[in-house]
Formats: structure tokens, sequence, C-alpha cells
């Protein structure tokens, strides 16, 4: 699906700079997330991908420029708002204390999600799309392995329904097979409501490629 | 021979005791000869001296001077306890240093004006021993919060990371953080008033017996101290954690921990 050009972006930065260790990794970078759009991050090691994605994600600030959200472009105000809209998938997600269901659970306790409850059947459904046994849910979170780890970190977020999802290297690391699955729940999230969008990083070429419509160089 | 007074001479035969500690050092070369030497003498010139400082606050019958003095040893104790911490963030002690001024002022004045209602209110007799006990304890109980806080911080940034990433606020990200720093800040105290009078008897009450107090008397203080102690280290633990808390966390919901950094 291309982005729609007649609809607002979902997130937006505006001029934006990060100014880091004594050198600007990016500067003056306008950047609109729309929606449908699937945008690839690409630039060498070092470039400030993983922290332009924690700009547009709201974990960072800006050093230049601003964070806008909606259509209407306004500069963002209430950031776990922004957070849960617009949701960063780490490339090590770190996993709570618990079981798995607990860390899938964890972000329905949040008041910025008002009284959405935790679905137990999305959960299980998820998990099986991603290729896992439901029997993980009842798993220690500390006892996984690193593929593991990056399932539930991305089933977590994908339960929430984000509008925007931001990726950093979600299958780095993970077998072909399992990193297909990633690829095609990804793609069921987004097919979902066109109103969604997704952003990647990653070093494989041919992924990006496959994931992706259109690609932003650092 | 009054057991309430003991004469220099005394002192200077108790000080033999210290050869037995002396002796084994150098008889296993423990290596600890010269350092045994040092604090026991600091320890000696230090009380010695706080003698004839409280023995002077004590005749000047003055308000103010014995508010200097409670202000200062509160000064004293919040520079030290950040000086037992692992990490350091701007603002470090001024935290510090609000937490045990304010809980101990708090507590001493609720327990001077309030329980024991003493004349003059700033009887330096009561206010001096209790602010002394309270201010040790509270140090203990702010280094220990603020080092395991900044240690959640530090370590787990990737945990409160994720909790905000999913849309939580700043309170929500970090109140683990929070709960396991005031706990940490309380274990002392919780662990010595399960234990006391069983396996220890408190160094206040076993003071005031070998002073003369009627045994009854010298644990109805006790009590009252334990409780005040209680009180201070946790209302110190709670407000040098909400303070670090605020320093890590801004407003607007963002963590910062690279304000942390390695105590050099």
């Amino acid at each position: 699906m291309s982005p729609n050009p007649h609809a607002g972006p979902l997130v937006s930065l505006w001029r934006a700079g990060r100014h880091v260790g004594g050198r600007w990794l990016w500067r003056g970078l306008d950047v609109d997330v729309m929606p449908g759009d699937r945008l690839a991050v690409v630039g060498p090691s070092g470039a400030g991908k993983t922290l332009l994605l924690r700009a547009l994600a709201g974990l960072d600030a800006l050093d230049e420029g601003a964070l806008l959200s909606g259509a209407d472009r306004q500069p963002v105000e209430d950031l776990p708002r922004h957070r849960a809209a617009v949701a960063m998938v780490a490339q090590r997600p770190a996993l709570f204390e618990g079981t798995v269901r607990d860390n899938l659970r964890a972000p329905f306790e949040y008041g910025v999600r008002g009284g959405a409850v935790y679905d137990e059947d999305a959960g299980r459904a998820l998990l099986a799309a991603l290729g896992r046994e439901h029997a993980l849910l009842d798993q220690s979170a500390q006892a996984l392995s690193g593929g593991e780890d990056q399932t539930v970190g991305l089933a977590r977020t994908l339960l929430t329904a984000p509008r925007v999802l931001i990726l950093d290297e979600p299958t780095a690391g993970l077998d072909p097979d399992r990193t297909a699955a990633v690829e095609a729940a990804v793609d069921a999230f987004l097919a979902a409501d066109p109103g969604r969008a997704a952003v990647w990083t990653g070093h494989d070429a041919a992924q990006l490629d496959r994931v992706t419509k259109r690609a932003l160089r650092l | 021979m009054s057991a309430s007074s003991i004469s220099l001479g005394q002192l200077a035969l108790a000080s033999l005791l210290l050869v037995v500690a002396l002796g084994l050092s150098v008889g296993l070369r423990l290596g600890l000869t010269r350092g045994l030497a040092v604090a026991a003498t600091r320890m000696v010139v230090q009380l010695l001296l706080v003698g004839l400082v409280l023995d002077w606050v004590f005749s000047t019958d003055s308000a103010v001077i014995v508010l200097a003095l409670a202000v200062g040893m509160a000064l004293l104790a919040g520079h030290a306890a950040v000086r037992r911490t692992s990490r350091r963030f701007p603002g470090i002690y001024l935290d510090a240093l609000a937490s045990v001024l304010g809980a101990s002022f708090v507590v001493t004045g609720a327990g001077v004006l309030g329980v024991l209602r003493t004349d003059p209110w700033y009887d330096p007799q009561y206010v001096i021993p209790l602010h002394g006990m309270l201010l040790g304890n509270a140090l203990t109980g702010i280094s220990l919060s603020l080092d395991r806080f900044m240690d959640g911080a530090s370590r787990g940034r990737g945990l409160v990371d994720a909790r905000l990433a999913l849309g939580a606020t700043r309170w929500e990200a970090a109140r683990p953080l929070v709960r396991d720093a005031v706990r940490t800040g309380l274990v002392p105290i919780t662990n010595s008033m399960a234990v006391m009078g069983v396996v220890s008897l408190p160094g206040m009450m076993t003071g005031q017996i070998l002073a003369g107090a009627p045994p009854a008397q010298a644990v109805r203080y006790q009590i009252l101290i334990v409780f005040m102690i209680a009180a201070c280290v946790a209302l110190a633990a709670l407000a040098v954690v909400g303070l670090a808390y605020r320093r890590l966390f801004t407003a607007d919901h963002r963590f910062r921990p690279e304000r942390l950094r390695d105590a050099g």
C-alpha cells in the first residue's frame, strides 16, 4: 500500500537535529510518516538510525527542531499518549519481571489506555502467528532466549495496537522462518487498518525491500 | 563510688582492653595495627571534643545555638550519606541535605514538642542526643535508598525505557524503582527492631542503665527513640528518592539516565 498523499501525516519531524558527542548526527531533517506508510530508515552504523526512531517515538528530546503529531502537525505535548500511538520496539526489548503473560498485560495497566484490558485470545493468536507455542505465556520472561525476547517484545507492543509501529532491527538474530513470521505479522497488523504505518531499520537490504515502500537515508 | 561517673584513670584502664585487639593484630599479622590505633585515637579525640562542645552548648541555654548545632549535624549527615553512594547526579548533595534536614527536624520536633514536651522546648539534653540518633540512622537510610534507586535507573534503564515506550507516565515507569529503593532504605531499622532486646541490647538503653536509670524507664525511652528513628528513616528515604526521581525523570515524562555519573 502506498502512502495516501491526501491524508495528513501521523507523526512528523520538523527540521530535526541530534547533536551527540560533539557532532551533528543528523540535522535539518524533515520526516512525515503517512497513514499506510512503510518507511525504511537506512544508513551506515553510527549514523543515528536508532536515535531517529527514538525521536519519532518521543523517547529522546531533539537538540533542534520539533516532533509533531497528527495531520495538523501540532507539537507533541502529552508524551505518554504520543508513545502509546507511536510505539517503538527496541532492538533488544527489556522484559519485565514475571511471566510472558505478565509482560503482555503490563501496558494495559497504564493510565494512557483508559479501561482497555489485555485480551488473552489475541495474545495467544499473536504468539502463534509469530511462530511460538502459547505455552510460552506461562514461562518466566527472565528465562527466554534472545529470539524469544524479541518475539515477546514485539507482541507486547503489537497487542496495544499503536498507530505507528517503530521497529529497530526487529529480526536481527532470528532464523529465516521466524523472520518471515515477523514480517507476516507486521503485514497483517498494517493490513488490519489502512490508517496504520510502520518504520523499520535493519541491515538486510533484501528484507527492507520486501517490507518497506520507501527509504529515508541518513 | 557513683556508677554514673567515670574518672580519666578508669578510661585509661579501659584503653588497655584495646591492647587485646592490637595484640591479636600484631600476633596474627593482620596488618591492622596502625588502622586500629588511628581509629581508636580518632574516636577518643572526637568524643572528648564533642563532650566539651556539648558541655558548652548545655551551659549556654540558647535556642539559637542548639538549632545551629542541629542544622550543622544534619548537613554533615547529608554529605556523608552521598559520599557512601557509588553514583552521582547534579543536585544530589542538595537533595540529600534537604531530605535529612526535613525528616530529622520534623521527627525531632514532633518527639520533643509533641511527646516529651520538654521545658524549655530546645532543652539540649533531649534535643541533641535524639537528633543525633535520628541523623545516624537517616544517613544510612538515605545512602542505601539513593544507591539502590540510582542502580535501578542505571542498570535497569532498558526496563524504564520499555515502560515509557509502551505509554507509561514517568511515575508508572519509575514506581518499581522507587518502591525498591525505599524498601531497601528501611531494611536496617526493620531488621534491628525485630531483634531488639532479644539479640541486641540497644546502645542508648544500655548507656542509660549504666548511668543509673531504672531499666523500665530506659526501655520506654528506647521504644520512643526507635519509633522516632523508624519515622525519620522512612521520611528521609521517601524524600530523597522522590527528589532523585524528579532529577532523573522530567516533568514531560522523559527519562534522563545520562545525568547519572559514577562517583570518582
